[in-house]
């Protein structure tokens, strides 16, 4: 449990370091204590609701509490959606595009990205944030090729969440006026309901993984704005049915935007890098006041 | 999708409101659970158990209210009835059903001791 606000942070760990906290937090504890019961019925009904608990003062020994229902209507999700919301604010701020990365583990994530930051460098600020449950060889791979990363360890979790993504902003030379890449868990289930804050959700699916993903993991491609069908030189070798994969992509997820991508051949990588410039000039338009990009 | 960490996040839930509301015990929990909404009722048990242990809400009963799954289908240009999501249209077929209900995951109330 996170030490200082308490949260359920776990075994995360960010460049081996235990999540700690430089912003402050409402300490306020709840306590235990007696309490001296007033006369009459202690209860409070919750919003129209019929299985009230009604509990009568002649009828209830001295000493004991009284129970009472206590109205909440939250979404379960809400204390991470209130982090991505403050990570959505800290990126606007300072006109950062920022996007998650999603996929099964093996989709070519990292050498996609890789191949990325070797073809934009020098023309946009970028850095990544690196989620895996153990090592930090993903974010050696992306310091290897110049740009700034940082590698968060979930431990036993599956998922990056806004929490720990908003810590990683704390240790990471943001890019002001371009893109974060949060390259999530591999895995195409769980990171699909956990907002981190980002622009957009890139889902990677590789030709080695059968055409049907989208139908048998539905979330995740509903929830992604981009897939990259990756992998593409490899087609030669496969039976893929790329009009299938995207017929089943479009089912889950009408407007979703398909670009055929091969970090080895290069295939699609221009379209991918426009979309990425695309979304990094309407963030940069929030922040008017910006350093230009060089020419 | 993921009981456990749903689980942590009703228990942060019900911290919070022990704070706010000045109760120490929780006896009952009532968790709105959409029709369509990916939660497995008892996996989600099951992980409540596990994670209220030691805490307010230990040995806390774990009620589920589930609200239907409705969603509008573009083809009829009407809001239809849905059990699943990303299924067909029950009355036409078409694939083209924006969900409008069902998908909801809320800690609706408490039963709770001073």
């Amino acid at each position: 449990m996170c030490t200082t606000c308490g949260c359920a942070s776990g075994e995360t760990r960010i460049e081996g370091d235990a999540l700690g906290h430089g912003h402050a937090h409402d300490h306020s504890h709840a306590h235990a204590h007696d309490h001296a019961h007033a006369a009459g019925p202690a209860y409070v009904p919750a919003q129209g609701h019929s299985h009230m608990h009604y509990a009568p003062a002649h009828a209830h020994a001295p000493g004991l509490s009284p129970s009472r229902m206590v109205s909440i209507e939250q979404d379960i999700l809400a204390k991470n959606n209130a982090y991505a919301a403050s990570n959505r604010q800290s990126l606007a701020a300072r006109g950062i595009y920022a996007l998650n990365l999603v996929s099964s583990p093996g989709s070519g994530k990292t050498t996609l990205l890789v191949k990325t930051i070797d073809m934009l460098h020098g023309r946009l600020p970028i850095a990544v944030i690196e989620g895996d449950q153990q090592t930090s060889q993903d974010a050696e791979r992306i310091r290897a090729t110049g740009a700034a990363a940082i590698q968060i360890n979930t431990g036993k979790g599956c998922h990056l969440d806004a929490h720990m993504v908003g810590h990683a902003f704390g240790k990471l030379p943001m890019p002001e006026g371009g893109v974060l890449m949060i390259e999530n868990v591999g895995n195409l289930v769980c990171p699909a309901a956990f907002d981190l804050g980002e622009a957009h959700k890139v889902v990677i699916l590789s030709v080695t993984e059968g055409e049907d993903k989208p139908i048998k993991y539905p979330d995740m491609f509903a929830a992604a704005s981009l897939m990259l069908l990756n992998k593409c030189d490899l087609l030669p070798y496969l039976n893929f049915d790329v009009d299938k994969a995207i017929a089943y992509a479009r089912r889950v997820n009408p407007d979703i935007r398909v670009i055929r991508t091969s970090a080895t051949s290069g295939e699609g990588m221009a379209d991918w890098l426009a979309w990425i410039e695309a979304g990094v000039v309407k963030a940069r338009g929030l922040q008017p006041n910006l350093q230009p990009l060089p020419a | 999708m993921h009981e456990m960490s749903l689980a942590e996040g009703v228990l942060q839930l019900l911290e919070d409101a022990a704070r706010r509301e000045k109760f120490t015990r929780v006896t009952a929990v009532w968790l709105e659970i959409g029709r369509l909404a990916s939660v497995e009722r008892e996996a989600m048990a099951f992980c409540f158990d596990a994670v209220t242990r030691g805490s307010l809400a230990e040995g806390a009963r774990l009620e589920f209210v589930e609200t239907p799954g409705s969603g509008w289908c573009m083809a009829c240009a009407k809001t239809v009835a849905i059990e699943a999501l990303h299924e067909a249209c029950p009355d036409c077929g078409s694939y083209q059903v924006q969900v409008t209900g069902g998908t909801e995951m809320r800690v609706k109330e408490l039963e709770v001791d001073s």
